[in-house]
């Protein structure tokens, strides 16, 4: 069943007045909807949602899984995505009611244990980062880096200095960086890299100036290469007066080896679905949380967790005990950036995962993702382009260049690596890498599943050699064939419309 | 590679038609094969003014998205409607069915400023 | 000393080490600056094992009160309703949960398939032409709404009630001054929005109307009227909806939105302290290039079988970047699955009946606390299933004793209006289907009893 051609949409099952789920009969008096509530607030007809059996659900969704990968299915080695394994018992905590059934407006009194983990992760994640205070807030990295921007143009401002207005980014940034300068309201200025893969420092100080609000920076940068001029970088910089931001996508290279913070940044966005293995979920939820050197603490937004000593009067003695709370009287705060206090349960599974690995774990983390990228690395570069052969941190990024010349794209190896169970790498970026292939296998495979995915590549670059056509109409082990994005983008149908949207393309063909 | 030698090109690959009512512009063959499939172009209105070099229009592939300039400066007086539905004539007739816009030139003077068919020749073998 | 989530051997890294040609694993972080290289270890907790986990973090959780164990009439936002255990057991199949974007679409059809299928359904609840894939939450999917209004329409301005939950439209607020647009906040004395408050902010200018339907007072807005003025300008109208509510409450399509946020949380995901949970964004076919984050589109393989793709996505910061119709990238597709799942075991009589009877039950419940002497209403007005009552006496005793009983009461006003003294002494009670009738009858006993 899972695997099927034109698996049915849920629309597409139940049956009039077929019931999955039934509420306690009303044990109040039952007055009508009528009498409650004016006519003109309300719809005249139910809204039109399917009506299946609870077991229908539970097939429809349960196939609808098998015809999905995940890291518990087999390798994933999507570059710049970290898809280390999500630790099983980090799930359970996250579902503790202790945590799960908290409503964010219970008196503080009531939810001093959720604080207290906030205010340690906060902690945490400040010793990482070697940095002075953070904030939780932030669902995203994406959402981090707009919080950081905010933050960096509330210090400007604060400073005077509010015609600074430029961000400078690297060429091989993600492009969340210029997406968010641009949200913060910045222009953003591109700086080239190096032949080495690394930001040119000769073009980074023709670009600096009195416009300078910052410079966004991935370290290891998204060629998986660390930045080795980052003094210079930053001494260039500040010294033009701008600050310093770093997109921790990548910071599974580098816990406990070197912090942000003493590499001279102020203001560094961690990824928790990313480095401290909180599950993906299919794009999300994640939690990007930012830490920050001193100075920007009054802007961090609000509120803040906060602790104070309490005099609890316990048998006489006079004791003093930690309470938590919610500081929002932050009057330079760049004010709040989402509801609440951020995504806590997966703040819930970060903390747990810190703390089964302490600090000699995340430095092996580290070590081990690295040793396991450039292993992968030493054995593929024969087969591939390696367009920057040096100590790679992560992850290694390949150009299927050799192979575009027998007609075989970057596309056409990733889609290929489908029909072995695994995931392919991210193709296409960084931009600055033609047919680029971005591989982070991560600190939690063995070496045979990296020994497997060597065996793979290699045969798939046989392939490409000597029968490229079958490389070019692959998947075949899947689900469906290859899909048409184009078809897709030239005529969107984003909702099932009882079939008739696939009549229109068949109209359209 | 088609480059027709009645049209004036640009350096950034649009094409331009002298025609006695206005300016015909697409975009050249080379074009359209960098982009790959075309699956929308996003047009502007009739009686928009664009000064030379201003981005006039925008057409996107499935995963790139591409400025097309103003050749020179001039007033939108048409753009081809047909591309709403079917943005792929821009990949099947680039130099024909698959027009972008007609603009009113603010000048001739700007006209002289854009390449012939040899000069855009000579470009695209530099380009290679 | 071994870790549980780090394979590698001794011997297998040595191993790995001679085939890339390093002599230490040192040797690969050599590109590290040595004066940046840190010397000592973290200052972090020294490990624990699974068992010693699982007993510190419980610890903590314990150190909380749970609405497992106490009876909540806390909304304003986050609401408790019944989940189906279907929906945790579904969307916690690893397949879903271990899953990054579906960017390889032939092996990512299940999420990408559930996507489609969330995104049907949040046009079959609101009535509009599409949906987005998700975003991170409602405050700033209402945001979001307004940055879109701002680029569609090139003003710079936007409108909010002050009856917008205070802290969405706080968000929106940062989100807005980041780029220079203004935020005016219309008050609403009564309650609810004056539609006529409008009319010197139509124009050019306003980008957009923000309306928060039921409002953040449980009250129900002129929508119809509200619409009716923005048909014929430029300015556009955005909703924020509770989805659960359109089970009973016409859809925003109906009054003319433009543009529909809101919060997901209600459909089948925990209150989680406030989040994770989802936002929702649907909008006017027209505005689909527009609109922020990811869509899923229909489409098919070579064999003619149909498939699903991420689709549009030349709007998105990975292709556009600095023109990007938003940032978002990582959104919030699990909570939307959860989202989905709800609403497939609800169904359609079953999410009517959810809705009804948090109308039933609330309605009842201001019935019988406006029945004791000295509490009364706030506002006048049709409410969903929140409503704020006047307190005869401090809300903090009255909350203090609430507590005393087991049971967490409303939220009060206070805390979200400090600038409003009038409604200082105000709460803000919230019933779901959740509650039991002897759950509120006790409530009610206990207020009777404060003084």
């Amino acid at each position: 069943m899972a695997g099927q051609k034109n698996f049915p949409l849920l629309m597409e099952l139940g049956a009039p007045g077929r019931r999955a789920y039934l509420l306690p009969e009303l044990d109040v008096p039952n007055r009508s909807l009528e009498e409650l509530i004016p006519d003109q607030y309300l719809r005249s007809e139910p809204a039109p949602l399917p009506e299946l059996s609870e077991l229908e659900v539970v097939r429809h969704f349960t196939n609808l899984s098998r015809r999905n990968h995940g890291i518990d299915v087999g390798f994933y080695p999507l570059g710049s995505c970290t898809m280390k394994y999500n630790p099983k018992v980090n799930e359970d905590l996250a579902s503790y009611p202790g945590f799960a059934s908290l409503h964010p407006y219970q008196p503080e009194a009531t939810v001093q244990g959720a604080l207290q983990l906030m205010y340690e992760l906060e902690e945490y994640l400040c010793e990482i980062a070697g940095l002075e205070r953070a904030t939780l807030a932030p669902a995203a990295g994406a959402h981090g880096e707009l919080t950081g921007l905010m933050l960096i143009k509330a210090y400007h401002e604060s400073r005077g200095e509010g015609h600074r207005d430029e961000i400078i980014i690297p060429d091989s940034a993600h492009g969340t960086n210029p997406a968010s300068a641009a949200m913060c309201g910045y222009k953003v200025v591109e700086v080239a890299s190096s032949e080495r893969g690394s930001v040119c420092v000769d073009a980074l100080r023709k670009v600096v100036g009195p416009k300078t609000a910052g410079l966004m920076l991935t370290n290891p940068n998204t060629l998986g290469l660390f930045e080795e001029d980052i003094l210079t970088i930053s001494e260039i910089v500040h010294g033009a007066g701008g600050l310093l931001y770093f997109d921790g996508a990548n910071a599974n290279a580098i816990l406990g080896k070197c912090r942000p913070g003493d590499m001279g940044f102020d203001v560094v966005h961690f990824n928790l679905h990313k480095t401290f293995s909180t599950p993906h979920g299919g794009g999300g939820p994640g939690s990007g949380p930012i830490a920050v050197r001193e100075d920007l603490v009054p802007f961090l937004p609000v509120p803040v967790v906060e602790k104070r000593q309490k005099s609890v009067d316990l048998a006489g003695t006079g004791q003093n005990i930690d309470e938590f709370y919610l500081d929002y009287d932050r009057p330079l705060s760049i004010g709040k950036i989402k509801g609440f206090y951020g995504n806590f349960l997966v703040m819930v599974r970060a903390y747990a995962y810190i703390l089964s690995m302490g600090p000699e774990g995340l430095k092996q983390v580290s070590e081990d993702a690295v040793l396991a990228a450039n292993y992968l690395m030493a054995k593929l570069k024969s087969a591939y382009e390696l367009p920057y052969d040096r100590i790679c941190k992560h992850e290694f990024v390949l150009s299927a260049k050799r192979q575009k010349a027998n007609g075989v794209t970057a596309r056409d190896i990733a889609k290929r690596l489908l029909d072995y169970d695994m995931h392919a790498p991210t193709v296409y970026f960084p931009l600055i890498v033609e047919e680029a292939l971005m591989i982070e296998p991560t600190e939690t495979e063995t070496k045979a599943a990296l020994d497997e995915f060597i065996d793979v590549m290699l045969a798939i670059a046989r392939e490409a050699e000597e029968s490229p056509e079958k490389l070019q109409k692959a998947p075949y082990h899947t689900v469906v064939g290859r899909l048409d994005e184009t078809l897709a983008a030239r005529h969107p149908v984003v909702r099932w419309q009882g079939g008739k949207d696939m009549e229109a393309k068949a109209r359209d063909e | 590679m088609k480059v027709p030698v009645d049209l004036k090109y640009t350096e950034s690959h649009e094409w331009v038609k002298v025609t006695d009512d206005g300016l015909i512009v697409g975009i050249t063959e080379y074009a359209q094969g960098e982009m790959g499939d075309i699956v929308f172009a996003d047009l502007p209105q009739v009686g928009a003014e664009y000064k030379k070099g201003e981005s006039l229009a925008v057409i996107e592939s499935v995963k790139a998205v591409s400025d097309i300039y103003a050749p020179v400066g001039g007033t939108i007086i048409e753009v081809n409607e047909a591309l709403v539905d079917s943005p792929e004539l821009i990949n099947d007739d680039c130099y024909g069915e698959g027009w972008l816009v007609k603009l009113s030139p603010e000048t001739d003077a700007e006209l002289d400023g854009l390449l012939s068919a040899e000069e855009y020749e000579k470009l695209l073998e530099k380009e290679a | 000393m071994g870790y549980p989530y780090l394979p590698l051997t001794p011997g297998e890294r040595q191993e790995m080490l001679s085939a890339i040609g390093a002599e230490s694993v040192e040797e690969l972080f050599s590109d590290i600056p040595r004066e940046i290289k840190l010397q000592k270890n973290l200052d972090l907790p020294q490990p624990l094992t699974e068992s010693e986990l699982i007993r510190h973090v419980q610890e903590l959780g314990d150190r909380n009160i749970s609405l497992d164990t106490h009876t909540s009439f806390l909304g304003a936002g986050v609401y408790q309703h019944l989940v189906p255990r279907a929906v945790y057991h579904l969307a916690n199949r690893a397949e879903f949960l271990t899953a990054y974007t579906p960017y390889q679409a032939e092996i990512s059809q299940g999420v990408l398939q559930a996507t489609f299928e969330y995104q049907t359904l949040i046009c079959s609840l609101t009535g509009m032409d599409v949906a987005n894939a998700s975003m991170y939450d409602g405050a700033t999917a209402l945001a979001e709404a307004a940055l879109m209004a701002i680029n569609i329409t090139n003003g710079s301005r936007v409108i909010a009630f002050e009856s917008i939950h205070p802290d969405y439209r706080a968000v929106v607020e940062t989100y807005l001054r980041a780029v220079g647009a203004e935020l005016v906040v219309l008050p609403t004395d009564r309650g609810t929005a004056d539609p006529e408050a409008l009319r010197p902010y139509l124009g050019k200018d306003t980008a957009a109307v923000l309306v928060q339907q039921p409002n953040f007072f449980g009250l129900l807005e002129p929508v119809d009227e509200i619409g009716a003025l923005l048909e014929d300008v430029p300015t556009m109208f955005a909703a924020c909806v509770n989805p659960i509510s359109l089970g009973i409450l016409k859809a925003p399509a109906a009054y003319g939105a433009d543009i529909v946020v809101g919060d997901g949380q209600p459909l089948g995901n925990p209150p989680a302290f406030g989040g994770p949970s989802f936002g929702f964004m649907a909008a006017k076919e027209k505005y689909i290039r527009r609109m922020p984050g990811r869509i899923v589109g229909e489409t098919r393989d070579e064999a003619g079988n149909r498939g699903f793709v991420l689709t549009l996505q030349t709007r998105e910061q990975h292709i556009r970047r600095h023109r990007a119709t938003s940032n978002i990238c990582t959104n919030a597709a699990h909570s939307s699955l959860m989202g989905t799942i709800y609403l497939a075991m609800l169904g359609k009589e079953g999410l009517r009946e959810v809705a009804l009877q948090c109308a039933q039950k609330a309605h009842y419940t201001a019935e019988q606390i406006t029945a004791l002497p000295g509490w009364e209403m706030l506002f006048e007005g049709p409410y969903y299933h929140e409503f704020a009552v006047k307190a005869p006496v401090p809300w903090t005793k009255v909350n203090a004793a609430l507590l005393d009983k087991g049971i967490i009461g409303g939220l009060p006003l206070a805390k979200m209006y400090p600038d409003r003294p009038e409604w200082e002494n105000a709460i803000l009670f919230c019933v779901t289907e959740a509650r039991t009738a002897s759950e509120i009858q006790h409530l009610v006993q206990v207020l009777k009893g404060v003084r």
